[in-house]
């Protein structure tokens, strides 16, 4: 059984034996960020003070090494599954491939504008669900009459309004999961070239996931490259033929997903 | 079984590809830098293109300030009136400011309105970037859209109190005048003036979280240096030539005179309003001296706060992510 699987796994690699278009090439990543109020020492004012006369560098400052030195190359058309316990820097990887995090060695060389869907960062809380749909499209660069145009579809993509007019409501009056929904609905209504999302599947209901999923194949088959980061091992068996296993911000295997997946569940090191 | 351990490369490119570096194949196929700033003439491009998300933005802000109030979009005309209701009656009916002035309260009114544009304006600014992270992390668009927008709020804010100030000064009997036009001129400079500091601010403000605490402090002395309640002209004549000439520099007193003319030229007129003291022998705010040159100065702040601000901000643009 096994062997056939190389096998067939072999002749996949031959066919496609051609030049590829890689859509996001990281090369000997590493990302550092400074943690203000860490915590350390003694917090109050005077010994704020002395500190500042003494020149001493505050205790309350701290380096996190959250990634050491990853390469991979991305090529377009591809589903890349990102996989690694808590805190080993799947999340903190997304955010320097989408730009948002300078590398402090290394470089991420990116194909366009890559996009970042997450569920933590949250749009404008006090306005409706309509004006943060509008505003959204707006920011990512459509004119006015595509927004126009491609409004109704993206609501009801979300499926906000199934239970309601829900979608007039401000949005801090949403469940986490109804935000997430409309983050991902608007996020994906426009075709990007690299879409990198972080946890967005896990949540909404079963309905919404079949849907979501679908969007992501049809993303891939507009010539994208999808990254997801996920905790659920389904989801990324499901969406991504590719998996990164990372762990401690080190790239511990690259390869096809039933593979690492498989030894990620056991905790098989390579 | 020895290919099981030894898994498939799925990033080494295959075909014509073969044995390039990743710095090779990102060049070969125009791949550039993630979150690279981009050069200046791009960014004011990728701005521009954006400017429909700035004013929606802007006015989506300016309505759900009061969507949490019982009276709601009602307080967008209550605040500015009140506001006038209390400087009357501090300093027109208990420091009897009102009986040298007839226009004082229409002149006390332009000063706190237009002080109170650059001062929101700066303060809106300084927070612009932190208290819009999730939305920063979440889309890309230029940063300098939000410390716009913000400004945009703050001008949007205060054309709904000049229609309560024209109301104010129609009430007090001074008759619209044909110098009413240069509002238009006076605000467009004092807007991109204000544009300018607010994209200083945003950068500093991102960078350093302390500045929000010391801002207030900083903006209350800018206040009661520039005049806003009373006339300083009399109190900085002995000053030597050369400080009243950097006094007179000071952008706030330019646009607030500016303004101050605009709607009520007669105030400037010496032969109308010789001057005079109040019960208290302060020096009351009539016949104020208009420099000539006082455009080229509201010009020259206007131009030089917006390019600097502009420049400076974009200097940290792959930055303001990173909270």
């Amino acid at each position: 059984m096994a062997d056939a699987a190389i096998d067939t796994l072999k002749e996949t690699t031959a066919v496609d034996n051609q030049a590829r278009v890689p859509t996001v090439v990281a090369d000997d990543v590493h990302i550092i960020y400074k943690v203000h109020g860490a915590g350390a020492g003694k917090g109050s004012a005077t010994s704020a003070l002395s500190r500042m006369i003494t020149r001493k560098k505050s205790p309350a400052i701290r380096e996190v090494h959250a990634v050491r030195g990853i390469s991979f190359t991305a090529y377009k058309g591809e589903a890349v599954g990102l996989i690694g316990s808590n805190g080993s820097g799947k999340s903190t990887m997304l955010a320097a491939i989408a730009g948002l995090l300078p590398t402090a060695r290394g470089a991420i060389y990116t194909n366009g504008q890559p996009s970042l869907l997450g569920v933590n960062a949250a749009l404008m809380n006090d306005l409706t669900g309509e004006r943060n749909v509008v505003l959204g499209c707006l920011a990512m660069g459509m004119s006015p009459a595509q927004v126009r145009e491609r409004y109704q579809s993206i609501v009801d993509f979300s499926g906000i309004n199934e239970k309601g007019d829900f979608i007039s409501l401000p949005m801090r009056t949403y469940s986490s999961g109804m935000g997430a929904r409309l983050r991902f609905s608007i996020a994906a209504a426009k075709t990007h070239d690299v879409l990198l999302i972080d946890e967005a599947l896990a949540t909404g209901d079963q309905g919404f996931q079949q849907r979501s999923k679908a969007r992501i194949n049809e993303l891939r088959k507009e010539a994208g490259t999808v990254f997801l980061v996920s905790h659920d091992n389904n989801a990324i068996r499901e969406t991504c033929e590719r998996t990164i296993w990372i762990e401690h911000g080190e790239l511990i295997m690259d390869g096809h997903t039933d593979e690492v997946v498989r030894r990620y569940e056991k905790g098989e090191r390579p | 079984m020895s290919t099981l351990s030894d898994p498939v490369n799925l990033s080494a490119p295959r075909g014509a590809d073969a044995g390039l570096t990743p710095k090779q194949l990102a060049d070969k196929y125009g791949l550039s830098v993630s979150g690279k700033r981009p050069s200046l003439p791009k960014y004011i491009r990728q701005l521009w293109a954006r400017r429909a998300f700035i004013s929606s933005f802007a006015t989506a802000r300016l309505v759900a300030q009061y969507t949490t109030a019982k009276l709601g979009q009602l307080w967008q005309v209550l605040t500015p009136l009140l506001n006038c209701a209390v400087f009357y009656l501090v300093f027109g009916v208990i420091m009897k400011s009102r009986d040298g002035v007839p226009v004082y309260i229409a002149w006390l009114c332009v000063g706190v309105f237009v002080f109170q544009f650059s001062q929101s304006a700066i303060q809106a600014g300084t927070r612009s970037i932190s208290d819009n992270l999730g939305l920063i992390r979440a889309l890309h668009f230029p940063r300098a859209a939000l410390p716009i927008a913000f400004t945009v709020i703050q001008l949007q804010q205060l054309l709904i109190s000049m229609v309560v100030l024209v109301a104010i000064v129609l009430a007090n009997d001074i008759k619209p005048a044909m110098t009413w036009l240069l509002i238009v001129p006076a605000l467009v400079l004092q807007s991109l003036f204000n544009t300018g500091l607010a994209m200083v601010m945003a950068r500093v403000g991102a960078k350093t979280s302390d500045i929000s605490q010391l801002m207030p402090f900083l903006l209350r002395t800018w206040m009661y240096v520039s005049g806003v309640m009373y006339s300083v002209s009399g109190y900085i004549k002995s000053w030597p030539t050369i400080w009243q000439t950097v006094y007179s520099w000071n952008p706030a007193t330019v646009y607030m005179d500016l303004m101050r003319y605009a709607f009520m030229p007669d105030s400037f007129d010496k032969a109308k309003y010789p001057g005079g003291y109040d019960a208290a022998g302060h020096q009351l705010p009539t016949a104020l001296n208009l420099p000539h040159h006082i455009w080229i100065m509201a010009g020259t702040w206007a131009i030089v706060a917006f390019v600097i601000g502009f420049v400076f901000f974009w200097k940290s643009e792959e930055e303001y992510g990173r909270g």
